[in-house]
């Protein structure tokens, strides 16, 4: 199978890179429909990583990569169950969305996340599992969790901490303030700019690149580099599905959901 | 300070499509500008990238007029 169309992901194989796209409107929310989408994309990832040598994961949605974590999903799901019940499907759900990310970020191919716009929360996770992120002039990234009285649930921490120095991991966790993509170049966190509009080309030229070298030498050289932090993500799923079940979460949410307020989006 | 807010003015109009003269320092630029918080966001990255200056989201809390916003770039300057 060289393509797959879904509701909330697409991926296409050709010329030995895989695009996997995100089109889940208004902004990629993660839910259960995305996760089952990856999960399955994860499913055929062996497969694909025999064909190919480059993974670019974009989002061909106007107001960005992703907006995190579907929060009106997670809020409607814990009201919906008691608190007992809602701790175990929070739970069964940030297991699942690490298994993922586990796998997108042990995967052989060099991948490469072309972000635009919005890249928050669960989405910055997401491109944080990825080899290199090139940017979008106009993107902007956040780690908001705090703000919500969790801490990122999807790797995001132990990941954030593999690629930048911990002080500024801090001042972006504890302020939950957002960041552009110039920014995001000057502490590390994405490689290369591009134009606005020009991502998913300067993606596409960069893989285009990594196929010129041998793969077993690519693949030696990503092991060596990019370890997983598996026991810091262990931790992180503990730390989260702790605070999870602290009162200032649903109130939290609840004001998310519930807001008219026009800057849900800030802090 | 005057020139921050008609260089924010016109930064806006310019971005989101609005006649300059209709916009006013004293305006709600989210209704003015008829943006959501995500376009607010683009908004301030575009204005980031004008002034050359980070300006942290934190410090845009409850701001929704052009003469603070600008108030608020000029003290990053």
């Amino acid at each position: 199978m060289n393509s797959y169309q879904g509701q909330a992901i697409s991926w296409k194989l050709s010329d030995g890179v895989v695009e996997l796209e995100l089109h889940r409107q208004p902004c990629n929310e993660i839910g259960s429909l995305t996760l089952h989408e990856l999960e399955q994309f994860a499913g055929v990832l062996p497969a694909l990583e025999y064909e190919a040598h480059a993974l670019i994961i974009h989002s061909s949605v106007k107001a960005g990569f992703c907006a995190g974590a579907d929060l009106r999903e997670l809020y409607q799901r814990s009201q919906a169950l008691d608190k007992k019940e809602a701790a175990k499907a929070m739970r069964d759900f940030v297991e699942r969305i690490h298994r993922v990310m586990n796998r997108l970020d042990e995967s052989p191919l060099t991948t490469i996340a072309a972000v635009h716009g919005v890249c928050f929360g669960g989405g910055l996770e997401l491109a944080l599992t990825c080899d290199m992120i090139i940017a979008d002039r106009m993107a902007r990234f956040c780690f908001p969790e705090l703000r919500l009285g969790l801490i990122p649930g999807f790797g995001g921490i132990p990941r954030l901490k593999r690629d930048l120095g911990n002080a500024v991991v801090r001042d972006l966790l504890l302020t939950g303030r957002s960041f552009n993509a110039t920014k995001g170049q000057q502490i590390g966190l994405a490689s290369q700019l591009a134009g606005e509009g020009e991502v998913l080309n300067a993606a596409r030229a960069t893989a285009a690149q990594m196929g010129k070298f041998d793969r077993a030498t690519a693949i030696a050289a990503k092991r060596f580099i990019k370890p997983v932090p598996y026991e810091e993500l262990r931790q992180e799923i503990e730390i989260f599905c702790e605070l999870f079940s602290q009162p200032v979460v649903e109130a939290a949410l609840k004001k998310f959901v519930e807001s008219e307020d026009a800057q849900p989006y800030l802090p | 300070m005057d020139q921050t807010l008609d260089e924010v003015l016109a930064l806006a109009a310019l971005h989101f499509k609005v006649p300059r003269e209709k916009l006013t320092p004293d305006d709600d630029f989210f209704k003015t500008l008829g943006i959501d918080s995500l376009q607010a966001l683009d908004l301030l990255t575009r204005l980031e990238h004008h002034f050359h200056i980070e300006l942290p989201d934190y410090e845009l809390q409850g701001v929704s007029d052009f003469r603070t916003l600008a108030a608020r770039i000029q003290a990053r300057l």
